[in-house]
């Protein structure tokens, strides 16, 4: 009898240990997030949205050429990045059963684990010397080249659970494959590609270090994408280690723009994917 | 052993096989198989699970080649002409293909699954055209009825008997001259099985029409000619009612007793 109990105190035991372990990894979230919005909300009005910094010791001032600049940089890696990542995965699901097709896979893995002032240091070689001067051009080469395996990646994936059937179908009917992959294989997966693409966003939009020697920042409204451009994570990055009261505060809201932004896409992404169910429906 | 093939001579054929073998992997799955498919007439091909019938329909297409490893040696005549040596894109569009699943494009409408051929094509059709094809199709597919009031709720909406007569006004619509129909009803339940058999035998009318079925009573019910198959090779062929009723080959006779498959 006493076994028993002793028994059942273990069970009770090892189910309270992994709940509590299970919670380990949302307690830090919910901490960032609730840190994020406590020190960050007090900045945030019409003002700061569409407003220019000012300088130090002013009050008030805004992160808009910041927002500008993000969205521009997400823009145009998006530009770059999805038609070669698409591409790139439906080559790997539809035709690369050989080796070729093993070392891209390869290679799209390794870049995913590769730390992202690398990929920075990459666009500075290939984009801001030759230029000779930093720009939101180079920023977003290399923001495209983080977002290409994750794009690559799960489009392949995606492309592969469509059902042999389809393709059979269109190539029954006298289409030939390359139509049938642009016309039925990618509209039946584009949602789930779609929602690769918006992780992907997600994961660059926050990135500082890719784009500390490559866009560099810009205290200005700039729209050209061959000009140094600002950036919400430069702006936290620069603003969180300044001596000035203000702009500390300025960073925690910026912060609280940034996470916004990267939780939106995320779950915009995971109601695509939970959509997706359907295929497509 | 040769197979024997019994074409009724009256009837004109429209495809000619000649000593069809087709390989996966250099391991034959069809062995030499000769036999001529009668015009706008249903021939069944039977045989137990894994006798080669997929295979062989899926050669008349050439949709046999495009699994990796897989080959054709022999000819396939359609009036005359070696499907074997044109360009397979043009073969497909001659002839039309039902698979054992429905399988309408999920992103499509019912109206665009119709036309897909047209569309996927690349082909432009007038809108009245476009009207016209779908409503002939799907009347051809005795769908028209059922689904005149929804043209544009998307294909995957349907039951999976309106799905399978969706994918048979597809291929009709592109005005196939054969029909291939892998096990077209082996996913469908007892109403709508008896539906597209009605359909199929209303079919012979416009299209020839070649089924693969293990099903022996099916076979019995809409074919005019039967070939039974058996390991890869074409045992018999020959009117349907003669192979249900006085069978050569003592195989055949064994398969539709029920003795295997």
């Amino acid at each position: 009898m006493n076994r028993l109990l002793y028994r059942k105190l273990k069970d009770r035991l090892a189910f309270f240990l992994i709940l509590v372990l299970a919670l380990c990894p949302t307690l830090p979230l919910f901490h960032i997030l609730l840190g994020v919005v406590k020190q960050g909300i007090s900045s945030i009005s019409l003002e700061f949205f569409i407003h220019l910094p000012k300088p130090p010791g002013e009050e008030g001032g805004g992160v808009g050429n910041a927002i500008v600049g993000t969205l521009m940089l997400a823009l145009s890696a998006s530009l770059l990045a999805v038609p070669i990542g698409i591409l790139c995965g439906v080559y790997l699901s539809e035709y690369a059963k050989g080796r070729f097709g093993e070392a891209v896979r390869i290679a799209a893995d390794v870049l995913q684990g590769t730390p992202s002032i690398v990929f920075g240091i990459i666009a500075y070689l290939w984009v801001v010397k030759p230029m000779g001067h930093f720009s939101a051009f180079s920023g977003s080469v290399a923001l495209a080249i983080m977002m290409l395996p994750v794009i690559v990646r799960s489009t392949e994936e995606i492309l592969r659970m469509i059902p042999e059937t389809l393709r059979e179908a269109s190539l029954a009917l006298g289409v030939n494959y390359w139509r049938t992959v642009l016309k039925v294989i990618i509209p039946t997966g584009l949602v789930g590609i779609t929602t690769g693409i918006l992780l992907s966003l997600a994961r660059i939009m926050g990135e500082t270090a890719p784009l500390l020697f490559t866009a560099f920042g810009n205290p200005f409204w700039n729209f050209n994408p061959m000009q140094p451009v600002e950036a919400l994570p430069l702006v936290v990055f620069k603003y969180a280690i300044s001596p000035y009261e203000e702009w500390i505060r300025q960073a925690w809201g910026a912060s609280l723009v940034l996470t916004g932004l990267v939780l939106v896409l995320n779950l915009s992404a995971r109601l695509l994917a939970r959509r997706m169910g359907g295929h497509g429906r | 052993m040769a197979a024997r093939t019994v074409t009724d001579p009256k009837e004109l054929a429209i495809f000619e096989v000649r000593d069809l073998w087709a390989y996966y992997n250099e391991k034959p799955a069809i062995r030499k198989v000769s036999l001529k498919i009668p015009e706008k007439k249903i021939t069944a091909i039977m045989g137990p699970s894994g006798c080669g019938k997929t295979t062989f329909i899926r050669c008349l297409n050439r949709l046999h080649e495009l699994t990796p490893g897989a080959s054709i040696k022999g000819e396939i005549l359609l009036r005359d002409k070696n499907i074997l040596e044109m360009d397979p894109v043009l073969v497909r569009r001659k002839i039309g293909m039902v698979f054992q699943r429905p399988n309408p494009f999920p992103t499509m409408t019912i109206y665009d699954n119709v036309i897909a051929g047209y569309k996927l094509l690349g082909v432009r059709l007038k809108r009245e055209e476009a009207d016209r094809i779908v409503e002939e199709a799907l009347r051809k597919a005795a769908l028209w009825d059922e689904v005149k009031d929804s043209l544009h709720k998307r294909g995957t909406y349907l039951s999976g008997g309106q799905q399978q007569r969706l994918c048979i006004a597809r291929a009709l619509a592109v005005k196939p001259e054969v029909l291939l129909m892998d096990e077209p009803t082996s996913a469908l339940d007892p109403k709508s099985t008896a539906k597209i058999e009605e359909l199929i035998v209303e079919l012979k009318r416009s299209v020839t029409i070649v089924i693969v079925t293990h099903n022996i009573a099916q076979a019995g019910r809409v074919a005019d000619y039967t070939a039974f198959f058996y390991l890869g090779e074409l045992v018999e062929f020959g009117p349907t009612s003669e192979i249900f009723t006085v069978p050569k080959d003592p195989r055949t006779e064994e398969f539709l007793k029920g003795k295997f498959g």
